[in-house]
């Protein structure tokens, strides 16, 4: 532990608020079934093979409720209570979205699961005029937003948890956090319930009776644990706060003086939404993956359309055109007051990417520009772009590439005759006069018998063994008598049982 | 005879006028050189294979499709050029990619767009005309109306680009914007000097419509990376022949 008067020094100006969400879970159903404030009701889940009572909400608990009761019991007592699934993860979300408003209150929030805000408000109150009008300008909007919440400041965390929980004042005055612990049970110093059953056991009764003992005896009996959650409490021993991170939104407004009614003026507001959002992306490195533009009409309804890229974008032009497509869409009706712009998806922009929408050439970037396009009417999965692989299975001889930029690193092979039309899946003929080593001489396709007059091949394509196991594939050039050149194989060879013919493509 | 040659500048003239009003010639300046067709261009409007325009092919079988294909292939490498792209739209593409580089098409440089549904071949395939990076579109389709291929036909007006509407066994034979129509099928290949196998590959060319300029039907065969024109005493008995044959043949 630190000499105290030197953290004495380093606490000295922090402030902390303490906000507990006593009812988080019951609060949450009740806002979304507004008929349930009044109504007792309970969160349960399921528990070692028993259903267990997660949360009740204040109506319940005056019945004498508690968590932790086995439902099937609270059902016995109290026949009529509602019960509801309850979702942590529902909750988690909430407190999230929670400390994500608290950041009008102050720069550094974090969350104490399962049911807690921590805002570090050091130099923030006199904003409000003062501790007590912020900690009540807070509280009464919360609670007006239909959660009831118990709150403290103090010097510490671990004094606010305390006091907000245990205690009644709302405020500990600087460096008075001692005062404030002495008459608190042990349960408000965030102990495990090991160490509070023991204390509890030993006659423990109160914060006040800790503290008169030597830390030595206490780290004996009760570990290391104990002493520093009441050196975080009283203020000599530090406390990590990991800020939530507020996720940034890249949302541009544009109020216009008059209701707009027409396409060109919707498209001037949209140029000069985009132009703004653009610059900021350049600025952080960012591009557009997905875009809404929205328009507030004086009538009340918002219309709106959006966009998605291939890639992220941060091109005005580019991006304007995607949007382009769909401002009819757009209804003005009496006019549109006020334009909003939204990058709801937002990527980093790589240096490679930058390549790809290279200087080198004008024409790969409007044809990059095209595909996007494309892409944002038909879906990317339409657009396709094939480089050799060296396979001889003909199916595996091209792969798939998405950029624009990518060459191939071996030559397109062009020894062996391949059909320009390749049929998607080989298509099972039935042939005649077939022998080992010859093509058939007559075979049929779409129930039209084709007599074969010329021929080339066999050309043995062997299976890959280290993709794929099976037979060979013995490929021939015919001409039918017509002109009409096929690309027939025969899977498999004769040795074991009868082969079958299939008909993979046409030759010019 | 100067009151005829006269005559016959003024009717040159005034032709060539008739080819800048309909909008199809204005292009003509030759930067794409011959194709290689030979005795074709004769019947082209100009002399010259009409660029900037939109052209239809028709394929009423899957081995005349690769035929067409095969044609359209080696068509298109002339407009590609060294490094240009070409979008290729098809709903049910067969094309496989590493075969067009035996029609002097460097594969990687065709990019595919695989639509679901036909109506959106056409709308890809005008933006993709309407896109001055892109020289030459091709798109498979089956129908067609007078109305959209009047669209496409507009496209192009702008563009400069040249499309291929390759019709693949149409249900219908309206007529269309487009300034030819086209019909390719496979022919029997000869082998050279009785050699067992199958030969160059050999197809007939026949320019059923052409605007402004003469249809006819011509053989050809592929060898050596280009279309070489088979004369005519070895055609076949193939029935074809409504058009009169071209007579002459290089």
């Amino acid at each position: 532990m630190l000499p105290l008067q030197s953290l004495k020094s380093l606490n000295m100006h922090k402030r902390y608020l303490y906000i507990w969400f006593q009812w988080l879970a019951t609060d949450r159903m009740a806002k979304i079934n507004p008929e349930l404030r009044s109504k007792p009701f309970l969160l349960h889940a399921p528990e070692h093979g028993r259903v267990v009572v997660r949360a009740v909400n204040p109506a319940l608990q005056k019945e004498g409720i508690t968590s932790g009761m086995v439902l099937a019991d609270v059902r016995a007592i109290f026949p009529e209570v509602a019960v509801f699934p309850s979702e942590p993860e529902a909750d988690k979300k909430l407190l999230n979205n929670l400390a994500e408003w608290c950041f009008r209150y102050t720069p550094v929030v974090a969350t104490d699961l399962p049911d807690g805000l921590v805002l570090n408000i050091s130099g923030c109150a006199h904003l409000w005029g003062g501790e007590l009008p912020y900690i009540k300008t807070i509280t009464k909007r919360l609670f007006r937003g239909g959660y009831s919440v118990r709150a403290a400041i103090a010097d510490t965390i671990g004094a606010a948890w305390a006091v907000s929980r245990y205690g009644s004042q709302l405020i500990v005055k600087p460096g008075q956090q001692q005062e404030a612990l002495l008459s608190l049970p042990p349960a408000a110093l965030r102990l495990e319930k090991n160490t509070l059953q023991r204390l509890n056991k030993l006659g423990f009764r109160q914060i006040s009776q800790l503290i008169s003992i030597p830390h030595t005896n206490l780290r004996r009996r009760f570990g290391t644990n104990l002493l520093s959650k009441l050196g975080q409490a009283l203020g000599t021993e530090r406390e990590q706060l990991i800020s939530v991170q507020p996720t940034p939104v890249y949302l541009e407004r544009l109020p216009c003086p008059e209701p707009i009614r027409t396409a060109k003026g919707i498209k001037i507001a949209l140029e000069r939404l985009l132009e703004t959002l653009c610059e900021r992306f350049f600025r952080e490195g960012k591009g557009m993956r997905t875009g809404i533009f929205k328009g507030y009409r004086i009538d009340g309804e918002i219309v709106q359309i959006s966009i998605g890229t291939n890639r992220a974008s941060r091109h005005v032009t580019h991006l304007f055109k995607l949007f382009e497509l769909k401002i009819p869409e757009l209804e003005p009706a009496l006019g549109i007051e006020l334009f909003t712009l939204e990058a709801a998806l937002v990527e980093d922009v790589s240096e490679s990417q930058e390549t790809l929408w290279s200087i080198r050439s004008n024409n790969q970037t409007a044809i990059a520009e095209l595909l996007d396009n494309i892409a944002g009417k038909l879906g990317a999965q339409a657009i396709h772009r094939y480089l050799p692989q060296e396979h001889y299975w003909p199916e595996r001889s091209v792969k798939e590439v998405i950029s624009l930029e990518e060459q191939p690193e071996t030559q397109w092979r062009t020894n062996k005759p391949r059909p320009l039309l390749l049929l998607p899946k080989p298509e099972p003929v039935e042939v005649m006069g077939a022998l080992p080593d010859y093509p058939p001489l007559h075979f049929i396709y779409n129930g039209e018998i084709i007599s074969v007059s010329r021929a080339d091949g066999p050309e043995r394509i062997e299976q890959e063994w280290w993709l794929q196991s099976g037979p060979p594939r013995d490929y021939y050039r015919v001409e039918s008598e017509d002109g009409a050149r096929y690309w027939l194989f025969r899977l498999g060879l004769y040795d074991k049982d009868r082969p079958q013919w299939f008909l993979h493509g046409f030759f010019v | 005879m100067g009151e005829i040659a006269k005559k016959k500048e003024v009717i040159n003239q005034l032709k060539k006028k008739i080819l800048l009003m309909e909008g199809l010639s204005k292009k003509q300046d030759n930067r794409l050189g011959d194709f290689g067709l030979g005795s074709v261009n004769e019947a082209f409007p100009g002399g010259a294979f009409p660029v900037g325009t939109i052209h239809e092919f028709v394929s009423t079988t899957e081995s005349c499709a690769a035929a067409a294909s095969g044609f359209l292939s080696f068509l298109v490498s002339t407009f590609m050029g060294r490094d240009g792209f070409c979008l290729w739209i098809s709903p049910k593409r067969q094309i496989f990619p590493p075969a067009l580089s035996f029609f002097n098409i460097k594969p990687h440089r065709v990019i595919f767009i695989d639509v679901k549904h036909p109506k959106e071949v056409l709308w890809a395939m005008e933006q993709g005309l309407k896109n001055k990076a892109l020289s030459v579109v091709v798109a498979e389709l089956r129908e067609v109306s007078f109305a959209e291929s009047r669209r496409l036909q507009l496209a192009v007006e702008n563009s400069g680009a040249t499309g291929f509407l390759h019709r693949i066994r149409p249900l219908t034979k309206g007529a269309l914007a487009c300034i030819s129509r086209w019909k390719i099928r496979p022919l029997p290949s000869r082998a050279n000097n009785g050699l067992p196998g199958v030969g160059f590959p050999r197809v007939e060319v026949e320019l059923e419509k052409i605007h402004g300029g003469r249809p006819g039907v011509w053989q050809f065969e592929w060898q050596n990376g280009k279309f070489t024109p088979v004369a005519s005493q070895k055609q076949s008995n193939h029935a074809s022949s409504s058009i009169p044959q071209k007579p002459k043949y290089a």
